[in-house]
């Protein structure tokens, strides 16, 4: 009867041991993936993109509405070309969303262009993931205006000085992305 | 260890089949069934929590082709492969190799339908570059579809251009000819 008490309690520890281990596990992974704190980055230092200006549009909504890009002069405006269609975007939108809720109150503001988007499909996924930040239906006249854009995502950073100040080709490096937010919403005004 | 789990396991089942009538269980034997029961399912509970390794991809290297090669066998007199745009139209119409026909994005019914179009009146072993770049070259939606597609159709020499991040970081931006338009 003690050897059975004694096995029972190994297996048991055996079991909360294992348990920890995959606890532990999955909080490595959700720290790999979470937007984490911006350490303060030197302005000057990023990398432009090409030195040009964000450009003036009139765009319209999935809900209608338009927006003026000249209406977020003064805030820094993060322009994300993405699709639903397109599995390494569509992964991106939650942490987006986070990204928004996070520094809204502090001047920052996304754009999500939709790029090829079935328009049913496009509102649905707004709608399910409870996006917090504007989506316009993309048009080749949007992406010029960016100076092309031939691949997703591709994800624009456009200072107070509305002045590109990065381009993100490919999946998303959200720290870096943070990182350049952070340093440009502090950025002084000249 | 192995032994006694033949001991434990196996024993009793033959034991079973003989005498047809159930082997008799002693606490002993039960607790340390548990212990193995436990100890399958825990390192099976664990193999899975772990990350799983990231699948081979489905399109073998001989199947693919990189820029240059492309480029290159381009420059050659011999003979040409027909390249195929198998992406959105935005991309298209903003750059693409010179040469190449659109297709459309072959991840959606239509496109698959416009590929079997195309290449009704294609000879068999006629060399096909296929290309996206659409996304990212493991979240392409279009390029797998394009090429199971024509494996089906009987092409022998399909080859798909490897464009790792898109068809801007990987072919316009290194200076590759690029025209636009339809």
């Amino acid at each position: 009867m003690r050897k059975a008490v004694i096995l029972v309690l190994v297996v048991g520890l055996g079991c909360w041991g294992l348990r920890q281990a995959y606890n532990f596990h999955k909080e490595l992974k959700r720290q790999a993936t979470a937007p984490r704190p911006a350490d303060p980055v030197d302005v000057q230092s990023i990398k432009t993109a090409g030195g040009g200006t964000g450009p003036e549009l009139s765009l319209t909504d999935l809900n209608g509405k338009t927006l003026h890009t000249s209406d977020y002069k003064g805030k820094v405006v993060l322009v994300n070309f993405w699709a639903a269609w397109c599995t390494p975007c569509a992964e991106e939108v939650p942490q987006f969303i986070a990204l928004q809720r996070k520094y809204k109150d502090e001047g920052f503001q996304i754009i999500g262009i939709s790029v090829e988007d079935d328009a049913g499909e496009l509102r649905n996924f707004y709608r399910k993931y409870q996006m917090n930040y504007p989506v316009v239906p993309g048009d080749i006249k949007i992406a010029d205006a960016f100076g092309g854009v031939l691949g997703l995502p591709t994800t624009f950073v456009i200072g107070r000085d509305n002045l590109v100040h990065g381009k993100h080709n490919g999946a998303t490096d959200f720290a870096a992305i943070e990182q350049e937010v952070v340093a440009l919403l502090h950025a002084p005004q000249r | 260890m192995l032994e006694s789990a033949i001991k434990i396991f196996l024993i009793p089942v033959t034991e079973m089949a003989t005498t047809m009538k159930p082997a008799p269980i002693t606490p002993r034997t039960l607790i340390l069934r548990l212990l193995l029961l436990t100890a399958v399912v825990a390192a099976v509970a664990f193999a899975s929590a772990q990350t799983s390794p990231k699948s081979a991809d489905d399109l073998p290297a001989t199947s693919q082709i990189q820029p240059s090669e492309l480029l290159q066998s381009m420059k050659t007199s011999g003979l040409q492969p027909a390249v195929l745009y198998v992406g959105p139209r935005a991309f298209y119409l903003q750059g693409h190799i010179p040469g190449s026909d659109y297709i459309g994005p072959v991840g959606k019914p239509d496109g698959i339908a416009t590929l079997r179009t195309r290449v009704a009146s294609v000879r068999k072993d006629m060399p096909i570059v296929i290309y996206c770049g659409c996304c990212p070259w493991d979240h392409c939606p279009n390029i797998r579809p394009a090429f199971a597609e024509l494996k089906k159709e009987g092409f022998s020499k399909v080859r798909v251009l490897y464009l790792a991040t898109s068809f801007g970081v990987d072919w316009k931006d290194k200076g590759l000819p690029v025209v636009s338009g339809e």
